[in-house]
């Protein structure tokens, strides 16, 4: 019976795994994880999927390692939606969607760019931004 | 009465003005620069010099200090979480045992692995051409599991490493069959 459950939870931890596009690896003051229509406090370790939607307060910051090794942070009152996001991680190809509604970004790309330009967009309300490679920052006020 | 309008006029202007929004390209920690290419309407701008910015309603690319970026930014690249690293250890041949540099090495890795709050590893565990290939496959993965064992110790949770041994498979200097080389005999260690 234990090695019942034992082995239906490492199943379901790997299923969870596999859906992962990244975690969380930094989270200060108010920081959540919209996800189905709730509100999950954010917490270093937790995984970070597809349609997600990460919102900070006032007094908040979050930083995320996605499965790609891209790097994404937001700083205090800020709201950044994952819309898409997947990656082969044998042939390094995928799509990465976000978009940031309001505050501050900061994005360090990863092998999806490395493998193929235009992989990684970020759009803003008024902007769509196309990413090659590099480490940039973006605000809305 | 004619301020209150004037008020009223300045805040609807206000509320109603499209966000202003602000896109930098920075220089990444080895000095080079990549480039972000901004769409906003039929406007196309080019990002490819360090702190070159785009902002909204400006038709030219500006260059921003990073005095300036730190400002507005400061708190959010604090956030970034530390960039996944590689980290490399060798073996004396035909053992699991580290060799003398890499154990130095090891308290290196260690201490830097001490700094991430829920690192994510892999292991993996490499041998030269030298012995069976099946041999090969279990000497790796024991190389990796005894690494393995060094991170446990530190207090990595185990369920946070995954481990794997690819034998000869990878050889990161190609050789012949049966050639004792030192840098093939390795593991690899990827953190995130």
């Amino acid at each position: 019976m234990r090695w019942t459950i034992a082995a239906f939870l490492l199943g379901f931890a790997l299923t969870c795994w596999a859906d992962d596009a990244g975690q969380i690896k930094t989270a200060s003051g108010t920081a959540f994880v919209e996800r189905d229509g709730q509100r999950l406090p954010a917490q270093v370790g937790m995984p970070v999927r597809q349609s997600d939607t990460l919102i900070t307060g006032a007094d908040g910051a979050a930083g995320v390692t996605f499965t790609d090794n891209s790097l994404l942070s937001i700083g205090p009152n800020s709201v950044l939606a994952i819309d898409s996001y997947t990656f082969d991680s044998t042939t390094h190809r995928g799509q990465f969607d976000s978009s940031l509604r309001k505050g501050t970004l900061a994005v360090i790309s990863g092998k999806l760019v490395k493998q193929s330009p235009d992989a990684m967009r970020v759009r803003t309300p008024s902007s769509i931004m196309g990413v090659r490679g590099t480490e940039f920052v973006v605000k809305v006020d | 009465m004619a301020a209150i309008a004037v008020a009223l006029l300045v805040a609807l202007f206000l509320l109603s003005r499209p966000p202003s929004e602000t896109v930098v390209v920075l220089p990444s920690a080895d000095g080079h620069t990549g480039t972000v290419v901004v769409q906003r309407g039929e406007e196309r701008q080019v990002l490819n010099q360090p702190y070159a910015a785009s902002r909204s309603g400006e038709a030219a690319v500006v260059r921003l200090s990073a005095d300036e970026v730190r400002q507005s930014f400061g708190a959010t690249l604090q956030a970034l979480p530390a960039a996944p690293t590689l980290f490399m250890l060798y073996f004396i041949t035909g053992t699991d045992e580290l060799t003398e540099e890499s154990k130095a090495d090891l308290q290196r890795i260690l201490s830097a692995l001490k700094q991430r709050p829920v690192p994510d590893v892999v292991v993996i565990g490499h041998s030269d051409t030298v012995g069976g290939a099946e041999a090969n496959d279990r000497l790796s993965a024991q190389r990796a599991e005894r690494v393995k064992g060094f991170l446990v110790e530190i207090g990595i949770p185990a369920g946070r490493i995954q481990t794997a041994g690819r034998g000869e498979r990878e050889l990161l200097i190609p050789t012949a069959s049966n050639v004792d080389e030192p840098r093939n005999r390795r593991v690899e260690i990827n953190v995130r």
